[in-house]
């Protein structure tokens, strides 16, 4: 078991060592820094200089070790357009992405379980019928869409609802968080209902499908047959053995709702990271890009290591099955 | 006493077509039908928008500024002249706009869904056919790659080839970064069926027969195995044409994909967000109908193929 987990977490550093390697090309391949760095009016001496201050007259290898260095230690490099270290700009806008993403990961969750439940028990119902139909439509439609369409109900026609940016935030110790205004909270609905849409109608599909299959089991049948109440049999003993995939399943989403928050962050003009980086690939500002390649792929492979790491703890079946020789 | 057999005239192809168990189950779903019928006529107007286009929009002589922001089906105030979908805001017949927005479309989904499509038919034959070293590396290249959504790495791919490609070509070569890109983020599938359909197939009889007498491992792969991998390869092919256009519309809706000289429904979508707030909503609706339409109808022949072509999924 032991050895399992160390084998995954040596995979997962490998991959961010190829990951950091992609990212390093782009740095040195990707249009001459130099060029990017110095004006016009420029000296041999001054690229000169400047080269071996920025270490490119060194090896391959020694060039991409310190760069390796560098991102462990959070040192990004300058943005080409701002001028400012990436490190600043990425602390600066990580508390807008955090918060939206929060917020639509627990709708996501609480509304994807809670509609799955039901839809699996009353699986005949006329609601139920139409809240599946509904999620066919959910998946089916663009992310960008969604959004402005909601923008255009609420917003627009109805006017309720602010259709860009984040309203008013309150600092807290270099954390901007708009849940303590008002405008921040409504200013965070529309962006939060759009980004959490998808993985919502996800989990609900899933909880429906999981919770289906074990109605169907003998157990189930037998604790209706002692008489519990629908409540009891239906939560405290089939979902929560529907929870093992459904866990799964959250934990790698939550990668996909930071990366998915570009499309949301685009469309509602949210100032996190992920309209940084949309910025960034207009403007060609690589270190920003690399930046943000190697802050989301850390997420992504923690992530998945984590959910391995917790499926081995929670299936003693995998357990068996992997300590030997696999 | 007569035994003679008596001659039986070859069945043409089209004829086999017709007698198939595929378009059996086709004539059997009115769903398949209409979104087939949807799909041919959206594909045809597309490839014939120089026909049907009442006007080209991207010839600025054609244009009349005066022109801008006709309501739908109405004359406008100043030349009288009247749109079955309005203008927007440079005096575009938004109809126009829109068949050839969805040449580009269609053109970038088909295009990098074929090239994601022979890419990883290549790496799928390969790695399961050779396997070993050659199956690790690539088998592994794609694990890492399923790991980050598709939509992410088109978009630092796209980011990428447009740092490398010089400023005065960007956005002639844009159209052919969005179809690289989107290939590349798409490729895995196609290599992951391909693999264990080679797996499956690379000890059956017919190819250890190839292999004695004494063909190439390429000619094995191109010509005995490759024709029978290849129907859940189409399955595929027509579900990531949906994403693989949605893909497209998203990238040029967040203004990293197809640019304004040669807009896209996404770019279309783009452009007519700016006018949501003042009440010009005709310039937003129609491309974002168009698109909806077209990937839905897409998707859904999509799923029909799938549970036609393997019952046991259904």
């Amino acid at each position: 078991m032991l050895a399992y987990i160390i084998r995954r977490v040596g995979q997962s550093a490998l991959v961010l060592l190829i990951v950091g390697l992609v990212a390093f090309s782009m740095f040195r391949f990707v249009g001459d820094p130099i060029d990017n760095m110095l004006g016009q009016e420029r000296t041999a001496e001054d690229i000169d200089r400047l080269r071996a201050q920025l270490g490119l007259d060194q090896p391959f290898v020694v060039q991409y070790y310190k760069f390796l260095e560098g991102a462990v230690q959070g040192n990004f490099g300058v943005s080409y357009r701002q001028g400012r270290p990436v490190a600043e700009i990425l602390l600066e806008r990580a508390p807008a992405t955090l918060e939206l993403a929060m917020v639509s990961g627990v709708l996501a969750i609480l509304f994807g379980i809670a509609l799955g439940v039901f839809t699996a028990i009353r699986r005949d119902g006329v609601l139920a019928n139409v809240i599946m139909s509904g999620s066919l439509i959910g998946v089916s439609l663009p992310t960008f869409l969604i959004g402005i369409l909601l923008i255009y109900l609420f917003s627009v026609e109805l006017g309720w609802l602010p259709s860009f940016g984040r309203g008013e935030t309150v600092d807290l110790g270099g954390w901007s968080t708009g849940f303590l205004t008002e405008s921040g909270l409504k200013a965070l609905i529309l962006p939060s209902i759009t980004l959490g849409l998808y993985q919502m109608t996800l989990i609900m599909r899933l909880v429906r499908s999981e919770m289906l299959e074990v109605l169907r089991q003998d157990y189930i049948r037998f604790a209706r047959a002692r008489g519990l109440r629908d409540r009891a049999v239906n939560f405290r003993h089939a979902l929560k053995n529907t929870m093992v995939p459904v866990i799964t399943v959250i934990g790698l989403q939550l990668g996909a709702i930071i990366a998915f928050a570009i499309i949301t962050e685009t469309v509602f003009q949210w100032p996190g990271v992920g309209l940084l980086f949309i910025n960034a690939i207009q403007f060609v500002d690589i270190p920003v890009m690399a930046a943000y390649l190697m802050l989301i792929s850390v997420m992504f492979v923690g992530i998945n290591l984590l959910v391995d790491i917790l499926y081995f703890f929670i299936d003693p079946r995998l357990r068996a099955d992997r300590s030997g020789g696999h | 006493m007569s035994d003679f057999p008596i001659p039986v005239k070859p069945k043409s192809r089209f004829r086999l077509a017709l007698e198939s168990d595929l378009f059996y189950t086709f004539k059997r779903s009115p769903v398949a039908m209409v979104s087939a019928a949807v799909v041919l006529v959206l594909v045809l107007a597309a490839v014939f928008a120089p026909l049907i286009a009442p006007t080209n929009p991207f010839n600025p002589a054609s244009l009349n500024l005066m022109n801008g922001f006709t309501p739908p089906m109405a004359p406008n105030a100043f030349t009288g002249d009247s749109f079955l979908l309005g203008t927007d805001d440079q005096g575009r017949d938004v109809f126009s706009t829109i068949l050839y927005g969805m040449r580009i479309s269609l053109f970038v989904g088909v295009a990098a869904v074929f090239f994601a499509m022979v890419f990883g038919i290549t790496l799928g034959l390969i790695s399961g056919y050779v396997g070993g070293w050659t199956e690790t590396i690539i088998m592994r290249t794609a694990d890492v790659q399923l790991t980050f959504p598709s939509i992410l790495v088109a978009m630092l791919i796209f980011g990428v080839a447009k740092g490398v490609t010089p400023v005065e070509y960007r956005d002639q070569m844009a159209i052919w970064v969005l179809i690289l890109a989107i290939g590349l983020s798409d490729w895995v599938q196609f290599a992951r069926v391909v693999r264990g359909a080679t797996l499956v197939e690379k000890n059956k009889e017919y190819v250890q027969a190839a292999r004695l007498i004494g063909r190439k491992p390429g000619a094995i792969m191109l010509r005995h195995i490759l024709p029978n991998v290849l129907s859940p390869v189409l399955v595929i092919a027509t579900i990531s044409l949906a994403l693989a256009i949605i893909a497209e519309a998203t990238l040029s809706f967040l203004g990293v994909g197809a640019p304004p000289t040669q807009p896209s429904l996404g770019t279309l979508i783009r452009i007519g967000q700016g006018f949501l707030f003042s009440g010009e909503w005709w310039i937003l609706l129609f491309p974002a109908a168009t698109l909806l339409v077209l990937a839905l109808s897409v998707n859904l022949l999509g799923d029909w193929l799938r549970d036609a072509l393997n019952p046991r999924l259904r």
